[in-house]
Formats: structure tokens, sequence, C-alpha cells
């Protein structure tokens, strides 16, 4: 094998019979298509309305909360806007956005693949996301209002005498159908991922995004099918007469928590483990280098993915029936592989010529959120810690710093890979000032909510007690949220101004990985050819063949 | 290595700022204030490093031309540093967790016991062997009295959904499940009233469901239980010791019974 690496035709590029592909168009290609492409867009798309949603449903929320007797909303509407609120974000959002979306265009283009494995199971995964999220949604307009027991749902305050409304049962279908479109969305980028792979591409040559979605959908497969289950107690409690978490027939309330978080910190991590993707793809992109302890960096997830199993009383360890040090010393664990991830990204960025694209600036963005977020965050892994600020407003700050982390690491995903699949670029310029505005925001918004949570603030409150510097620290956050608002607006402002305006081309950062091998948009199959894969990044090695990745001490030979 | 800083930090922790936290009014608020001073006094390091590392590395490394830098891609001793280091910090955080945690879940012999039966929207306290029974819902803000320098045992149970004990001055919370017992023992230090509050919601007024906490010199908690020593009070107590007991063997909430609850929103 010479070093010089030969470009192995898949297609006739001259007959061009890809492109041609005869199909239908417009809105009936969008409703009919198994394309992996075009049902990744639609997953897009629709998370991305979500986002707007949820977002709306924050903003009223701290408008709520700018004074201490706010007046904006009811109670009742209040504890609705906070359940659907969080609901929509981790249901509606995060989940389909990260393995829905952006795995579902980029997984298997990286892998050069023509498609998923299970294309028509693709688009019935997407089906069911968009009639769940219209399901859970359509609370709003039934007579008692939307769902109003919080994201999480605790038996019994969601059983049919505390909350008898369509709006709870619609919430439960919703996250059903939503939870099934997850199920098959695991299947296939499990099978994807195991058996489309093109000849070179080892396990060992995936790109790290592509592990974490591997990963992702591993986890997705051990703990969704627990809440689907869970959920299906909590109906036939509703309706079937059972009393699985009623007390009255020797159920017990508290079995729902466990059946809740048994999914519920798996999910922590399935909805992280793609955003740590894209950053490590973008960062090393960037950089101009190879992600650092590229190895390292899968064990991590690896480890990250079996602890994460064994960590879900973390969330009950105010119950009083569970057993706390197993639970937190699993807890505390998790840092050790989420600071090698931290650190890699660091050593990623080490001594490389950093490019600030708004897609860069995100994603550094995101590891300094992040950090903040992971910090806080083993507080709570630490039981008599945990005492003081569960259920205040510190778990409130923690979270949304992780997952306002995630909204960054979206973003730059967004602005990285978009140009792939529309064949266009996004305005620097406008994508710059719009992370400004949501990174400054998000730390103005949650820094306050961590003094508040200290401070004994509790969390879901319509109204608090009229402390002067209570309301201050409040009216900041607002001043956080509204600065976030400002910056999801100026990304909708960039994708009309900038709509077909800059050609993107075939590879416009000089990345590493197949997808920008191929055309922007690709071809309906993906590719015509595919270069030699020899490493996790062939497009990389094929552009610059004499800078292959070196071990500590390595040095490059000139003219190889 | 790591850990013996972070474990002498929790053992001197008086010195050092509270970073937010309430340094706490009872014995294992104080040692839990404690805990998290020496967690912050780490995070603050490891923080500041791991910023200052980000900070640096944005700064030093802009791309300043367009030659590609050297591909290094493993460094196996720094990546071994760190990964064993975190592996030290967290032994050490855990170490320091047990040791206070032990004493927070402890339940010692004790004379003062308070039975605490949380409900929507409200609380009631009532004390066995005596007569003494507060009772109150959402901004009545039912007031529990406990004295100073005892241990007092509290039997924590919901008469309907979870709700979550809280008083921050104690660094504590806990829940209250229908059908479960909760039991624990705080030791307050300091006289004063202060301030509780459900954490968990609980439906339409969780945002109401207040209480407070007073703390008093022995006598004057003689003096408070005395004052319930009267066949009226008796009488009140006896029905709401029933009351409860029937309602947590049905396990079905009696709503009516709490329904008036002034001019909430």
């Amino acid at each position: 094998m010479t070093d010089v690496l030969h470009p192995v035709h898949v297609g006739d590029a001259a007959h061009d019979d890809h492109a041609e592909h005869h199909g239908p168009t417009g809105i009936l290609k969008w409703l009919t298509s198994t394309d992996h492409k075009v049902i990744g867009l639609s997953y897009t798309v629709t998370a991305v309305v979500m986002l707007v949603i949820g977002g709306l449903f924050a903003e009223i929320i701290r408008g709520q909360l700018a004074s201490a007797n706010g007046t904006l909303v009811s109670f009742a509407q209040y504890n609705e806007l906070f359940t659907m609120h969080g609901s929509v974000m981790i249901y509606l959002f995060a989940g389909p956005f990260a393995f829905g979306a952006l795995a579902n265009i980029i997984v298997p283009i990286q892998i050069g693949a023509p498609d998923m494995a299970f294309p028509r199971l693709n688009a019935l995964s997407y089906w069911l996301y968009l009639t769940g999220s219209i399901t859970m949604l359509s609370g709003f307009f039934t007579a008692g209002g939307a769902a109003n027991f919080g994201w999480v749902g605790y038996a019994p305050l969601s059983n049919s005498l505390n909350a008898p409304g369509a709006g709870a049962d619609l919430w439960i279908g919703g996250l059903l159908l939503t939870g099934f479109s997850a199920i098959f969305t695991g299947v296939n980028l499990t099978a994807t991922i195991f058996y489309l792979r093109a000849p070179g591409m080892t396990m060992f040559r995936m790109p790290i995004f592509t592990w974490n979605l591997l990963v992702t959908a591993i986890l997705i497969l051990l703990a969704f099918p627990v809440l689907t289950a869970g959920l299906i107690m909590l109906y036939a409690d509703r309706h079937f007469g059972t009393h699985i978490f009623t007390v009255a027939g020797g159920g017990v309330p508290v079995l729902w928590q466990h059946i809740f978080w048994f999914w519920g910190h798996p999910e922590v991590y399935i909805l992280a483990l793609p955003f740590f993707g894209m950053v490590t793809e973008i960062i090393a992109v960037f950089s101009r280098k190879p992600v650092f302890g590229y190895k390292g960096m899968i064990f991590a997830t690896l480890s990250i993915a079996a602890l994460s199993l064994g960590v879900w009383a973390h969330h009950m360890f105010t119950t009083g029936v569970v057993l706390l040090p197993f639970f937190s010393i699993m807890s505390l664990l998790i840092a050790v592989p989420t600071g090698i991830k931290m650190f890699n990204w660091i050593g990623t960025m080490w001594r490389g010529q950093i490019w600030f694209s708004t897609a860069m600036l995100m994603a550094v963005g995101f590891v300094f959120t992040f950090l903040v977020g992971g910090i806080t965050g083993i507080y709570l892994a630490s039981p008599p810690l945990d005492f003081f600020t569960h259920d205040t407003y510190f778990v409130v700050a923690h979270f949304h710093s992780v997952v306002m982390a995630l909204v960054l690491a979206g973003m730059a995903g967004l602005y990285y890979w978009g140009p792939k699949i529309t064949g266009y670029l996004l305005n620097e310029t406008l994508g710059k000032i719009q992370f400004w505005f949501l990174f400054i925001g998000t730390q103005v918004f949650t820094f306050p909510m961590y003094i508040l949570g200290l401070q004994g603030m509790p969390r879901r409150m319509a109204v608090y007690p009229n402390d002067p510097q209570w309301v201050h620290l409040n009216q900041i956050a607002s001043l956080g949220a509204v600065l976030i608002g400002v910056s999801t607006l100026l990304f909708v402002v960039n994708l009309i101004y900038s709509w077909k305006k800059y050609p993107a081309g075939d590879n416009p950062w000089d990345a590493h990985t197949l997808e920008w091998f191929t055309t922007s948009p690709p071809p309906h199959h993906n590719f015509y050819r595919l270069p030699q894969i020899r490493s996790e990044r062939p497009t990389w090695d094929h552009n610059h063949p004499e800078h292959r990745a070196l071990h500590h001490g390595e040095h490059e030979t000139t003219h190889a | 290595m790591a850990v013996l800083p972070v474990a002498g930090l929790v053992l001197s922790g008086c010195t050092i700022p509270s970073f937010g936290a309430h340094p706490g009014v009872s014995d294992t608020s104080k040692q839990a204030f404690h805990l998290w001073q020496g967690f912050s006094v780490a995070a603050a390091i490891i923080g500041t490093l791991t910023t200052a590392l980000i900070v640096w590395a944005v700064l030093r490394y802009r791309r300043r031309g367009d030659q590609i830098p050297e591909q290094v891609q493993y460094h196996l001793p720094l990546e071994v540093v760190y990964t064993v280091l975190p592996i030290l910090i967290v032994i050490g955080l855990f170490a320091a967790t047990l040791v206070v945690e032990n004493k927070a879940v402890a339940n010692p012999s004790t004379n003062v016991v308070v039975n605490v039966n949380a409900f929507q929207w409200g609380w009631q306290f009532t004390y066995p062997g005596s007569n003494a029974l507060v009772y109150g819902q959402t901004t009545q803000s039912p007031e529990m009295v406990l004295p100073v320098n005892e241990n007092v045992h509290f039997n924590l149970t919901s008469t309907d959904v979870v709700h979550g004990f809280y008083v921050r001055q104690f660094n504590f919370s806990r829940y209250a499940l229908p059908g479960v017992v909760n039991q624990f023992t705080i030791r307050p230090t300091q006289t004063g009233t202060y301030f509780g509050q459900c954490t968990q919601l609980c439906g339409l007024y969780h945002s109401l469901m207040f209480f407070r906490v007073k703390v008093v010199t022995d006598s004057q908690y003689s003096q408070w239980l005395a004052s319930f020593n009267n066949p009226a009070a008796k009488a009140r107590y006896t029905a709401a010791v029933n009351t409860t007991n029937a309602e947590l063997s049905s396990g079905v909430p009696s709503k009516a019974t709490y329904t008036n609850f002034g001019s909430g929103k």
C-alpha cells in the first residue's frame, strides 16, 4: 500500500443516476420520504419549533417570577407551564434533536452508508415523534388544561384523583408515542452503525460523534422500555383500577420514582452524549488537529454509559428509602470520565490553530458552561449536600447550566453541519452576535439561581416570599432569560437572512470526516465515491496525506 | 495526595468562606456546612484551573496562519494523570461525605418526638405523650416548637401526595411520602424562629405551603407543652391523631378537610 490514498468509486459520477433519483418532490417528498436526510431535516425543523415553544414557556415563567407576587399567570397555569416547559424541552426538543435530527443526517454519512439500516422504520420514528409531540401539547386545549404535575409526573400527584384532566392522559400518551419513536431510532442507529459501515471503517476508526450515538442508542434500548412500562402502569392506575402506585390498594408511590429515574438518569446521558460528540468533532476540526486522546474519549463515553445505569437514586436521596453510599459513590465516579472528556477537549485545542467560527465559539461556550454544570453536579452526588439543595433553585441552576451547555452545543452543530445538509452557510456575523447573547444570557440566567437555591428558594413556586434580595436575584435571572430569547430570535433572523445566500461547497471547514468528502447536500445515496479509510479522519487524510495523527514524542517527518 | 487538603479543609472549615450556604443552627447542619465548604474549595481549585486552561488555549492558540499544527493525538502519561487524579479526588470527597452522612442520618435515642403530617397544603405537628398539636394551612404557617440542645426525633409522613419537609437553617430536607414514615433526628443548637417550606411539588398551592420552626429554651418548651394540658386541647389532639390514622390507613386523602385555604390565588 502506498502512502497516496486512492478514491474508491462506489457510483458513476459521470452518469449521475443518483442525483436524478426520480421521486416525488415538495410536500409529497417530505410526507413519503424514507431518505435519512429528509427525515433528519424534518426532525431538525420540528425540534427547533419545539425549542421555540419550550422557550416561550420559559419566558412566561421568568416573567411571572420577575416579582415576588407575580400575576402574569395563575397558580394553575404556572404549574402547567413549568410542567410543559420541562416536558417539551426534554422529551420533544433535546432528545429528538440529538438522536433524531443530527444523528439521522450525519451518522450514516460519517460511516459511509447510503442510508439508515431500516429506512421505513426511520420514517415511522419521525411520524411517531411528530404525533406524540402534538398529542402532548394538545393538553392545553382540554378543559382541565395541560399536565400540571411536573415533567417527572410523581405519583400520586399524577393519579386520577389529583390530576383528573385529559391533559394528563395526553401527556402520558404523547410520551408513549415519542418513547416508541426513540426506541425505534435506537434500534435503527445500532443496526446502522454495526452493519452499514463502509469498507475500512473499523470500530476504532469511527468518528467520536458516531461512537457517541452508538452508545446513546444502546442506552435508549436499555432505558426507554422501562419508562414505557412505567407509563402503562400509571395509565392503568388512572383508568383501569390498578393500585401500583397507590397506597390504598397496597401499592407503593415511590416505585414510580424508581422507574422514572431508572430511565431518567440514563436519559440525561442519552441527551448529553450526542452533544458531547458534536462538540468533540467541532473542536478538533476548528483546531486543525485530531481529537486528543481519541480512544480514551471512547472509553470515557462507555464508562459514563455504564455508570449512568447505576445512579438513578441520587434523584431520590431525600426520600429516605434508598441506599445512600452506593448511589453517592457511583454518581461521584461519573465525574472521572466526564473530566477525561473535558481535558481531552482542552488537549485538542492545545497547540492548535483555532479558527473561531460561530460553530467553534458555540463549542467553547459549551465547554465552559458544561464545566459549571458538571462541578455543581458533584455537590449533588453527596447526600448531606443534596439534602439541603434538593428541590431548591440550586438544582434548577445546575441542570440548566448543563442543558444550556447542550443548547450551545446544538447550535454549534447547526452552524457546523447545517451547510452540509442545505448546501448553504449561515451568516457568521449574525452567528457570533447570537453566540454572545446566548453565552452571556446563560450565565446571567443560571448564576442567580444557584444563590437563590442556597438561600432556600424551592423550585416550582408561582410566588415567593417578598425578600428584596430574592426579588433582585430573580430579576437578574429573568434578564438572562430575555438575552437567551433574543439569541433564539437572532438565529431565526439568520436563517431567513442567509437563505440560499452563501454556497458552502463540499468542505467549507477543511473538516475530517466522511460527510465532508461528498457534496453539499449529498446525493440521494450519499456518495459517488469514497476515499480510503485508514483512520477516523478519512477526509483529512485524503486532503492532507502528509499530516497524519501522532503519538506523544513522535514528530512529523518532513517530505514524507 | 489530593485527599489530604480536602479532608483538612473539611475539618478546619470555620475559617473559609461560606460559598453561599447557611452555617446551620443544629449539629448536623453545621457538619453539612463544613462539608459544603470542603467541596467548594475543591470545586474552586478545579474550576479555576480548568477555566484557566480553557482561556489560555483559546487565547494562545488562536489561528495565526495557514500552517498545519503538529497532529498530536496521544500523550499517554498525561492521560493517565488526568484519569488517576480525579479518582483520588472523588475518593476523598466520598470519604468526607460518608463521615457527615452517617451523622446526618443517625437516629440516637431521644426524649422529644414530633410527628409531622404533611397534606395538601399544610402541616400538622403532634407531640406524642402530650396533647400538643399545631395545625395550619398555606400562609397560616403553623409553628413547630422545639427545645434547644435536645435531640428531636421526627416521624414524617404524608396523607396525600409527596411533600418535602425543608428548613434552610437545618441544612436538611426529607420527603414526606404517603404510606411511609420517614424518621430522622435533628439537634437544634440555637434559639430562634426559622422558616420552613414544602419543596416537592404537591399541586395547586405548593408555593404557599409554609411552616415555621421556633427553637426555645428547655423551660419555655415545658411551658409551651403545659399550655396544652386541658381537656379541650386533649379532645382536639385525639381527634386530630385519629383523623390522620384513618386517612393513612385508607390512603385516600379527604380533601374536603383541607379546602378552606382563604384567599389563595
